[in-house]
């Protein structure tokens, strides 16, 4: 599957079928700072996401003083 | 994963562990509604009648309040200050005229602009470096006064800004970790308009984690900018919040009741200023067998020595 990520953008491809949590956890990533949309819809952390899917990774965390 | 809530298996979009919880999209909406209505409430911190002023950038975080108040019925108008970031304040502005103009016009809100590079001449890490001063701190100053001034000078009774439970835990960290007294008086989702021409401020999103909104404006479809200002990279904020995030992960519910703790503790502080000394007189009394002091009896020691002592006879 096709994984974008942000901060910098940048794309991957990933081994499917995978779980969100899995997926996570191999791009070394915490649930807690991150959103994961397939399409353009939110998908939580058991969802079984499959090779063909377009996953996006989303960092929620902003910072600045 | 289906939503806690729905009778019917309704597939969820988001789980919540600190609340033990999974929402549909129609149940997560409900359930941000719900805290941002606590928020407002538990803080006194405006009424459908007052005229508020949202500080927006263009990030998640305002965007949402903006759309939230809105859609809970509040008069709330919006103020963008560009700070003529290059690239950055281009691409927040845009998105922030395109919300107001697709969603918030048809509520009747309007969208106040201040352009810093027109008043000052320059933008400002142009205006930082001539200052001899941090970008952000510069920053900082600016949309503090520019925000205030906006509010004040046209009528609005509260300005309201899109701080969220990360940001207020991770401040909170920062400043216990100086031990920043005064600062911490600060923290509180409503600060008053203490003298003429200081605005009431207030945080309605504080009962919301970061995650939380972001995910709120993907299922309402916000488009917001997901790029950072430039000026954010390695700041202590992402760092703290990176490590309360880990402590999140490892314990859910830390955040909160780190910052809701605090925020209690604050508004009722003497109730308890019994002093350790003071409990100890009343709670304490000597031990039966050894004359120590003990909560009640014979003394946890006394009672484990008897117990070992038993237990270590030789059975005859
Ligand atoms: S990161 Fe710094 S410069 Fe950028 S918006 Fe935040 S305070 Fe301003
Ligand atoms: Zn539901
Ligand atoms: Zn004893």
């Amino acid at each position: 599957m096709l994984v974008q990520l942000s901060h910098p953008y940048r794309q991957v491809e990933i081994k499917g079928p995978k779980r969100t949590k899995e997926l996570l956890r191999e791009l070394n990533l915490v649930m807690e700072a991150h959103l994961v949309i397939r399409g353009d819809e939110l998908v939580t952390e058991d969802e079984m996401l499959a090779d063909a899917d377009q996953i996006e990774i989303r960092p929620v965390i902003s910072g600045g003083a | 994963m289906n939503c806690t809530k729905c009778p019917t298996s309704t597939r969820a979009v988001i789980g919540l562990p600190r609340h033990n919880a999974a929402f549909c999209k129609a149940c997560f909406t409900t359930f941000v509604h719900e805290q941002v209505a606590r928020a407002i409430k538990a803080f006194k911190m405006f009424t459908p009648e007052d005229r508020i002023l949202v500080a927006v950038s263009g990030g998640k975080d305002s965007l949402a309040l903006w759309h939230i108040l809105l859609a809970l019925g509040y008069r709330a108008d919006a103020l963008y200050v560009n700070l003529g970031i290059g690239a950055y304040s281009e691409e927040s502005h845009r998105k922030v005229r395109h919300y107001a103009d697709t969603v918030a016009a048809s509520h009747g809100a309007k969208l106040l602009v201040h352009v810093v590079e027109q008043e000052a001449g320059a933008g400002i890490r142009e205006l930082a470096t001539i200052l001899h001063r941090p970008t952000c701190s510069t920053c900082g100053t600016i949309k503090r006064y520019q925000f205030n001034r906006a509010a004040v000078e046209q009528d609005y009774d509260v300005m309201a800004t899109g701080h969220n439970l990360d940001d207020e835990a991770a401040r909170l960290l920062g400043n216990v970790l100086h031990w920043q007294d005064d600062y911490l008086d600060k923290q509180s989702p409503t600060l008053p308009a203490s003298v003429e021409g200081f605005a009431k401020k207030v945080k309605p999103l504080c009962r919301l984690s970061e995650r939380e909104i972001a995910a709120y404006a993907v299922v309402n479809r916000i488009d917001y900018i997901v790029e950072e200002c430039p000026m954010a990279k390695g700041s202590k904020m992402i760092l703290y919040k990176e490590v309360l995030n880990r402590l999140e992960t490892e314990s859910p519910g830390t955040k909160q009741r780190f910052y809701w703790g605090f925020l209690d503790k604050q508004t009722k502080p003497e109730a308890s200023a019994e002093s350790m000394a003071e409990k100890d007189q009343r709670t304490l009394v000597p031990c039966t067998a050894c004359g120590q002091p003990t909560t009640a009896g014979t003394c946890s020691y006394c009672k484990m020595m008897a117990k070992a002592k038993t237990a270590a006879q030789p059975r005859a």
